[in-house]
């Protein structure tokens, strides 16, 4: 079964192209400034925000892939789910006032605020690309495979299609277009599993528990009950739980959204309403993994192709016909679209303002020069989305995303963190956490059974015999308070210049803005 | 509009202490309650499988209603947040400035 049968299908998808492409050529001509290119003028409303932030972080493996794992697994998929979320209160309660108030564009704005811009930007910029790269490559990857299975596209064409369409939004339209394309992207999915879940829940009077207790008769209570598909060892759930959490808090993409409404109070609120997106989407796709588990059958979603991916598209042709499964494929494919922009977007952003800007030019370069520099680095990241995504094509990158949230942990969280809340924090020990974080990830997932088993399909047993093996799946547990450690012992041993003034400047500029006016008029 | 540098005069004030102080003590007590909710969470499903298999109803078990909770617990602590900050923070901010 494939969409590229389905005329509805092609035609869900060609209207959303043009509708987006529309946005674009709109978006286009109020992007003139790098406070537009960035952060849409800082004129998007919380609302939008909320439903941008919302599209930005719901990626195809939101609906396909955690549907799959609960339609093959049952209660394991949520275990994602909830993963996905508890960043998100984190975010609101520790991050997102000070990082408005001290920061233009990117998260090392808030960093560097009283720091040395030099090294503090330098090594936020490698964190920060290791984070979007690992993610690009896992969303490039899974992009063509699933754009292959759904609409019969060959891969390579599909990787091109993807980075064309993500390239032309983000160069022409800059963060307004990218903002629209993410805000339709949400409440097309939204809607989507809205309404899959609704047909699910009405051959069960409208009782999920009358679903799951459907499930639990055809295939046993186990499928109600924790499993051992999310991690091996107790310690690799918490590892994973780790990375999760303070990941989401850390991800480049989400942080800049900050960046884009016009004061600390629409970026409070619009993490109140993507925090409330996210989690009513994840409760649908509970239900929809559990539809397709008694309504469609793992064995039929497994011989569908894709490693369960198939079991979302698939229970929409069972529940709502040819029309609905056309619609579903069109959704997956603007979902991919949409996440594929929002990264390519933070991407630019570190490249041309934190290292062209405050590396190169010493924080003086002309706006015209902003924004070739902000093009170019547009081109290059897109060309080597597509680059990479071909090379990596049929490789098992599923880890790559984990990864990126691992890193984003262990790199931004604690340098974040630190910055706005000790005053005793130095340059070096930014600079040192930011590398640790990144690396020591890096390389504990490289000594996992993760790239050894998985990717180098090594034998478990032999491998686990090794001095250098690392049992658990997951970095974060081990990297992100290592990251913290370093950081605070090199702060110990270091000083910062005038610590003391400009930590007091900055606790003032985090409850005041840069001028004030966030607090006047409203 | 006030700058920076114009509020100095009061910065030294209780007020601004009092309220710095404040809005570090919300944020810290709700970060908190969020990490304890959702470890707490993810230990019992890491170590106690048995406990969180435990069918409730036809249909419900314990970590089935415990997952949903944590889902519905994380926006109502935002909410929480979001409430405080609008209704004490800003105005008291507001105060400050004025």
């Amino acid at each position: 079964m494939q969409a590229a049968n389905n005329p509805l299908a092609v035609t869900f998808f060609f209207v959303f192209m043009a509708l987006t492409l529309g946005i674009t050529y709109w978006a286009a001509r109020r992007t003139r400034t790098t406070e537009q290119f960035f952060a849409a003028g800082g004129q998007i409303t919380a609302w939008q925000n909320g439903w941008a932030l919302a599209g930005d972080f719901l990626s195809a493996a939101a609906l396909l892939g955690i549907a799959g794992i609960i339609t093959s697994n049952g209660f394991d998929g949520l275990i994602y789910s909830i993963g996905f979320l508890v960043g998100w209160p984190i975010i609101s309660f520790l991050i997102v006032e000070p990082l408005r108030n001290l920061g233009k564009f990117t998260f090392a704005d808030v960093v560097a605020y009283r720091l040395r811009q030099r090294p503090v930007r330098m090594a936020a910029a490698i964190g920060t690309l290791t984070v979007i790269l690992l993610y690009l490559i896992a969303q490039m990857v899974a992009t063509g495979s699933l754009i292959k299975l759904l609409f019969g596209m060959p891969y390579t064409a599909s990787v091109i299609v993807v980075g064309t369409a993500m390239l032309t939004y983000v160069i022409f339209g800059g963060m307004l277009a990218t903002t629209w394309v993410q805000v339709i992207k949400a409440v097309l999915l939204s809607f989507g599993g809205l309404v899959l879940a609704l047909l699910v829940l009405a051959h069960f009077d409208m009782n999920p528990l009358r679903l799951f207790a459907a499930a639990a008769d055809k295939y046993g209570e186990r499928v109600l009950q924790p499993g051992s598909k999310v991690a091996g060892s107790g310690w690799d759930a918490i590892s994973l739980g780790v990375g999760l959490m303070f990941g989401t808090a850390a991800l480049p993409h989400i942080l800049m959204r900050a960046f884009t409404v016009p004061d600390v109070k629409e970026a409070r609120m619009s993490i109140l309403y993507a925090t409330g997106i996210i989690g009513s989407f994840h409760l649908l796709v509970f239900v929809i993994g559990f539809g397709a588990m008694v309504l469609v059958g793992p064995e039929a979603v497994i011989k569908a192709g894709g490693g369960g991916n198939m079991a979302a598209p698939l229970l929409a042709l069972t529940v709502g016909g040819n029309g609905f499964f056309g619609f579903i494929c069109a959704v997956a494919f603007a979902t991919m679209l949409a996440v594929v922009a929002g990264l390519t977007l933070s991407g630019v952003a570190t490249v041309c303002h934190d290292l062209w800007v405050n590396v190169v030019r010493d924080g003086h370069a002309p706006e015209r020069e902003q924004l070739t520099v902000a093009r170019i680095a547009t081109v290059a990241i897109a060309v080597l989305a597509v680059f990479l995504g071909i090379v990596f094509e049929g490789q098992n990158v599923a880890f790559m995303a984990g990864l990126a949230f691992a890193v984003a942990a262990a790199a931004n969280f604690p340098a974040l963190l630190l910055s706005i809340t000790w005053k005793r924090f130095t340059t070096p020990a930014a600079v040192a956490s930011i590398l640790v974080g990144t690396f020591s990830s890096l390389l504990l997932i490289c000594l996992s059974p993760t790239v050894q088993v998985d990717v180098l399909g090594r034998n478990l047993a032999e491998v686990s015999q090794a001095w250098w093996f690392v049992p658990m799946k997951n970095p974060a547990l081990i990297s992100m308070p290592l990251s913290f450690l370093v950081a605070i012992a090199v702060s110990l041993v270091t000083q910062e210049d005038g610590a003391e003034g400009s930590f007091r400047e900055m606790r003032r500029r985090i409850m005041f803005g840069a001028s004030g006016a966030a607090y006047t008029g409203r | 509009m006030l700058s920076p540098d114009r509020i100095d005069l009061h910065d030294e004030g209780a007020e601004f202490a009092k309220i710095s102080r404040r809005r570090s003590h919300v944020a810290i007590l709700l970060s908190t309650v969020m990490i304890a909710m959702y470890f707490g969470f993810m230990t019992m499903f890491a170590f106690a499988k048995p406990m969180m298999g435990t069918i409730l109803a036809p249909g419900l078990s314990l970590c089935i209603l415990l997952g949903a909770g944590v889902i519905l617990g994380s926006f109502a602590l935002c909410l929480v947040y979001v409430v405080w900050a609008n209704r004490f923070y800003d105005p008291a901010v507001r105060r400050i400035m004025n």
